[in-house]
C-alpha cells in the first residue's frame, strides 16, 4: 500500500511541487495550507510521514510538530520541516519540539525524496 | 503514470514561467550591452538565470538547469565584479538563453542537450583567477578508497518520539557498503518496567565503504545531535595489513576501551580463547566480546574480497592491438565454427561417447571464442558522434544556419567495420538536414520555429540492430513535391498510388533531387542513392518518417556485427540457403493445391491476410518439383510482409559470414555464404534485393502499374 505524506506550507507553488514530485514517487499526497488545517485534515489519523514549512500562518510549524507529538496517532510519525539555510535558530527549535529531520530550501525533488526514505520505508 | 496530466501541466506552468523570464533576460541583456556597468541589470540577469535554473531542476528539467547553471555561474563571476561584462559575454549569453528557450519546447527526454558550443566559449571567456573558484569539485573529499570505519551508535532513548526509526538508518548504512551490526541489549530493562516508547538497544557497526567518511556522518545527520555516535576509521585505505588481519580480539578490546593491556596480561597467562576468559574473569561482558569478534571477521571478509580484487586489478585495462589482426583472428573463428560444427556432425555420426564429450567440449568454447572475438571488435559509436559536431559547426557556418547538433547514446556499441562504414552515409544525411531540412534563421522564425535549428543524433540496441536516428526539426519533406519528381523522372507513374511511406522512400532512388537549387554541399541527388546502397551493404534499412514543418526523422537500422548473421537455414532441392533471421516474422505452409487456387498469382491467404510471395525455386531456376506442401518464410521488407518459398526450413543457424569471391560478388540477391556443418555452402539471401528483383520483374511483365500493388497491397 502506498505511504500517505502531509505536506504542510502556505505557498501554493511549493504545495503543487512537493504534491507533485511525491505522488511522481509513488506516495500518496495530502495537503494542508498551515499547521491548523494540517491538524483538522489529520484528526487523529496516522499518517506515515509529514513535510512542513516552518512559516505559516495561523499554526506555525514549530506549534505542529509539537501538537502532533503530543497526540496519540502521529507521536511517532517523522516529521521533516522545510527550512531556508538562515533558519538555524528555527531548526533547533524544531528540533527540540519533537522534528525528525529537515530540508533545507531550495531543494530538488530527488533530495526531497533521498530524505524521505531515511524516514519512510 | 496516473499523474502525468498534472506533471505536464506543472511543466507547462514552468514553461510560461521561463519563457517569461527569458524574454526579461533578452531585455537586460540588451539594456546591458548599452550600459556593461549597470549592476542592477547584472543582478537582474542573474536572476532570471538563477529562477530558470532553480525551478528547472525542481520541475524535472535537468538539462536546462545544468546548462543554466554554467552560464550562471558566469554570471555569478561578473555581478562579483570578477569579471566584465564585454560583448562576447553578451552574444553568448544570448544564444545561451535561445539554447534554453529551445530545450523548454524540445520534448524532455532530449533535454541532455549539452549546448557545448555556447559552454565553451562561455567558460573561455572566465579569467583565469576566477575560475578556481567556479569549478571546485563539491563531491564529498575522501571518497573513492575503500575504508572501513567502526561505529557505535547509542540513539538518545526518545529517538522514536522524534518519528526515527534506528532500523532505518542500519539499513541506510547497509546501502553503503559491507556492513556488520551488533545489538547490544543489555540495557533493557525487565518486562515489567519496559517504557515502549524509550529506545533502549545501543549498536556496533563495521561499515566498510568508499563512500568517505562523510556519506557516513550523511546517515546520522537528522539524529547525531541526540545520540552517542562514535565514527571512527580503523583501517587506511581499505588495505588491510597481515597485522590487522591478525589482530586479537584481546587488542580490539583494548582499542576499545573495554579492557586495558594489564587486564589482558593478566589472564593470557591461561591457555584458552581468550574472549571466553575475559567473560569468565568479568572483565567484559559477552556481548562486547562479540562485538569485537564481529569486527575480526569483518575485517577478514573485507581482506578477502580485497585480494580477489587485486588480483583482477593485476591486469592491465586495456591494450591497443592492429585492427588487422583483430581481423584475421574473427577469419580464423569463423574458420573454426565451421570446423567445429563438422565435428559435431562427426560425432554424433559416429555415436562414440568419448568423442562426443570431447565434441560437445569443443563447441562450448568455440561457441565463449566467437562470442568474446566478437566483443573485441565492438567500439561505441561515439567517435564518429563527435565528428558530426565539427562538421555540423563549419557548414551550418557556411550556409548561413544556426544549427546545433545534439547526441544521445554515443556510448552504443558496434561493430568497428559497421562503424566505419557507416561514416559517409551519417556524413551524407547530416549535410541533407544541414542544407535541406533546417530552414535559414529567417525562415524559421518566420514561421514560428526557434531561429536556432536542431539536428539530434541518437543511437540506440533493438535486439540484434542497433537504430540510429537522425532528427532534425528542419521543414520536413514535401509528399507531394517527391511525388511529383519522381512522377518527372519516370519512377512512378501519376495513378499510382503510395502511401506516405512509400513516397518517402522514393527520394532513396538514384537521381533524385527535389531541391530547387544545387549548392556545393548537397542537392545534386546523388546523395540518398548512395547513402541507401552503403546501408544496404551493411545488411542495415533506412526508414524515413516526416512532418511537413516539423522535421523529418532518419532512422538507419544496422546489425550489430557484420560478421555473424543469426540466420534461418532451408533448403530448395539439395540446395542450402540462410534468410537472416531477424526479418523472419513467421512460416507457413502452402500446400501445392492452394497456390494452384490463386490462379498463378503469387499471394499466399495467411490469417486472412494476403502476402505475396516469391518462388525461390523458380527465382535461382533449381531443377525438379518441390514437394506437396512448401513452405512460405514470411519476411518483413521495407515495412511489407514478404514471403520466400522453399521446400523446408531446417531451423536456425548461427553462422559466420563469408563474403563471395571477386567473380560472385555482385550475384543480386546474394550477400555472402556460410559453410555448414558437413562442408556444405549456403547462401545467404538478401531478402531485400530479392523483394526488388521481383518487384522490377514483376512491372517488366505487366506494363501498368497494378502489379507493383499486389506485392505491396499485401500489407494492408
Amino acid at each position: 500500500m502506498a505511504k500517505t505524506i502531509l505536506i504542510v506550507d502556505d505557498s501554493a507553488s511549493m504545495r503543487q511541487l512537493v504534491t507533485f514530485a511525491l505522488r511522481d514517487a509513488g506516495y500518496d499526497v495530502v495537503a494542508a495550507v498551515d499547521g491548523k488545517d494540517a491538524l483538522g485534515k489529520l484528526s487523529g489519523t496516522k499518517v506515515d510521514m509529514v513535510v512542513t514549512d516552518l512559516n505559516m500562518p495561523n499554526m506555525d510549524g514549530i506549534t505542529l510538530i509539537k501538537q502532533l507529538r503530543c497526540g496519540a496517532g502521529n507521536k511517532f510519525t517523522p516529521v521533516i520541516m522545510l527550512t531556508t539555510e538562515s533558519q538555524e535558530a528555527k531548526k533547533q527549535e524544531g528540533r527540540l519540539a519533537g522534528a525528525s529531520g529537515w530540508l533545507v530550501k531550495p531543494f530538488t525533488p530527488e533530495k526531497l525524496i533521498e530524505v524521505i526514505k531515511k524516514f519512510v520505508k | 503514470m496516473r499523474d502525468m496530466s498534472s506533471a505536464d501541466k506543472h511543466k507547462e506552468t514552468y514553461r510560461e514561467e521561463a519563457y517569461e523570464l527569458l524574454a526579461d533576460l533578452e531585455v537586460a541583456l540588451l539594456e546591458l550591452e548599452k550600459s556593461p556597468d549597470n549592476g542592477e541589470l547584472i543582478g537582474r540577469a542573474f536572476r532570471d538565470l538563477h529562477t530558470i535554473k532553480g525551478s528547472g531542476a525542481m520541475f524535472g528539467f535537468e538539462g536546462i538547469a545544468a546548462f543554466t547553471h554554467e552560464v550562471e555561474t558566469v554570471f555569478d563571476l561578473v555581478r562579483d565584479g570578477r569579471m566584465p561584462v564585454t560583448k562576447d559575454l553578451i552574444d553568448l549569453t544570448l544564444s545561451a538563453r535561445d539554447h534554453i528557450r529551445n530545450l523548454l519546447d524540445l520534448p524532455e527526454t532530449d533535454h541532455n542537450a549539452a549546448g557545448g558550443e555556447i559552454l565553451t566559449p562561455l567558460r573561455k571567456l572566465v579569467p583565469r583567477d576566477a575560475e578556481e573558484t567556479g569549478t571546485g569539485d563539491s563531491a564529498s573529499g575522501h571518497a573513492g578508497d575503500n575504508m572501513t570505519y567502526r561505529i557505535q551508535f547509542r540513539p538518545g532513548p526518545d529517538i522514536f518520539k522524534k518519528g526515527i526509526n534506528p532500523s532505518l538508518l542500519l539499513n541506510e548504512l547497509r546501502t553503503l557498503g559491507p556492513c556488520r551490526a551488533l545489538a547490544y541489549t543489555d540495557s533493557i530493562p525487565k518486562l515489567n518496567s519496559i517504557d515502549p516508547e524509550t529506545c533502549y538497544t545501543y549498536w556496533d557497526i563495521m561499515l566498510t565503504t568508499d563512500k568517505g567518511i562523510n556519506a557516513v556522518k550523511d546517515v546520522f545527520i537528522f539524529v547525531e545531535e541526540d545520540c552517542k555516535l562514535i565514527i571512527e576509521e580503523i583501517c587506511d585505505a581499505g588495505k588491510f595489513g597481515e597485522k590487522f588481519a591478525d589482530k586479537k580480539v584481546g587488542e580490539i578490546l583494548i582499542e576499545r576501551g573495554f579492557v586495558t593491556q594489564g587486564d589482558l596480561a593478566s589472564v593470557l597467562g591461561q591457555q584458552r580463547r581468550i574472549g571466553e576468559m575475559l567473560i569468565e574473569t568479568n572483565m567484559v561482558s559477552p556481548r562486547k566480546v562479540e562485538a569485537a569478534l564481529a569486527e575480526q571477521q569483518h575485517i577478514r571478509e573485507i581482506r578477502q574480497k580485497e585480494q580477489q580484487n587485486d588480483h583482477q586489478a593485476d591486469t592491465p585495462s586495456s591494450i591497443r592491438v592492429a585492427s588487422g589482426k583483430l581481423d584475421s583472428l574473427v577469419n580464423l573463428v569463423g574458420e573454426m565454427v565451421t570446423v567445429q560444427a563438422r565435428l559435431s556432425r562427426l560425432s554424433a555420426f559416429k555415436n562414440d561417447p568419448v568423442l562426443l564429450s570431447v565434441a560437445e567440449e569443443v563447441e562450448r568454447l568455440t561457441g565463449e571464442l566467437r562470442d568474446q572475438t566478437m566483443s573485441i571488435r565492438m567500439l561505441p559509436i561515439g567517435t564518429t558522434f563527435s565528428k558530426f559536431k565539427r562538421l555540423v559547426r563549419d557548414l551550418s557556418k557556411e550556409l548561413g544556419k544556426e544549427i546545433e547538433l545534439t547526441t544521445e547514446g554515443a556510448e552504443t556499441e558496434l561493430d568497428k567495420t559497421v562503424i566505419e562504414k557507416l561514416n559517409d552515409p551519417m556524413v551524407h544525411l547530416i549535410r541533407n538536414c544541414i542544407d535541406h531540412a533546417i530552414e535559414p534563421p529567417d525562415i524559421r522564425s518566420a514561421v514560428g520555429k526557434p531561429a536556432q535549428g536542431m539536428v539530434h543524433l541518437s543511437a540506440r540496441h533493438s535486439g540484434a540492430y542497433v537504430l540510429i536516428e537522425i532528427i532534425d526539426d528542419g521543414a520536413g519533406l514535401d509528399a507531394d513535391a517527391i511525388r511529383a519528381k519522381a512522377i518527372e523522372k519516370g519512377l512512378i507513374t501519376p495513378d499510382d498510388e503510395l502511401t506516405e511511406k512509400e513516397i518517402y522512400s522514393l527520394i532513396l532512388a538514384p537521381g533524385f533531387s527535389t531541391a530547387k537549387t544545387v549548392t556545393n554541399v548537397s542537392g545534386r541527388g546523388v546523395g540518398m542513392d548512395v547513402v541507401k546502397r552503403a546501408i544496404d551493404n551493411l545488411r542495415g534499412s533506412i526508414g524515413i518518417s516526416s512532418q511537413k514543418g516539423i522535421g523529418t526523422t532518419i532512422t538507419l537500422k544496422l546489425p550489430l556485427t557484420l560478421a555473424i548473421i543469426e540466420g534461418l537455414l532451408v533448403n530448395i532441392g539439395k540446395e542450402y540457403f540462410v534468410l537472416p533471421l531477424a526479418v523472419v516474422e513467421e512460416c507457413v505452409e502452402l500446400a501445392r493445391q492452394d497456390a494452384a487456387n490463386a490462379h498463378g498469382r503469387h499471394l499466399a491467404n495467411v490469417r486472412g491476410q494476403i502476402v505475396p510471395y516469391i518462388r525461390l525455386r523458380e527465382q535461382f531456376i533449381i531443377q525438379g518439383e518441390g514437394p506437396e506442401i512448401e513452405q512460405i518464410v514470411i519476411a518483413g521488407v521495407e515495412g511489407h510482409r514478404v514471403g520466400f518459398v522453399v521446400d523446408s526450413v531446417v531451423g536456425e543457424h548461427q553462422t559466420v559470414i563469408k563474403t563471395l569471391g571477386r567473380i560472385y560478388k555482385d550475384i543480386d540477391g546474394i550477400s555472402g555464404a556460410t559453410i555448414l556443418g558437413d562442408g556444405t555452402v549456403a547462401l545467404i539471401l538478401d531478402i531485400q534485393r530479392l523483394t526488388e528483383i521481383a518487384e522490377h520483374e514483376e512491372m517488366k511483365a505487366q506494363a501498368g502499374s497494378k502489379k507493383l500493388q499486389s506485392l505491396k497491397e499485401g500489407d494492408n
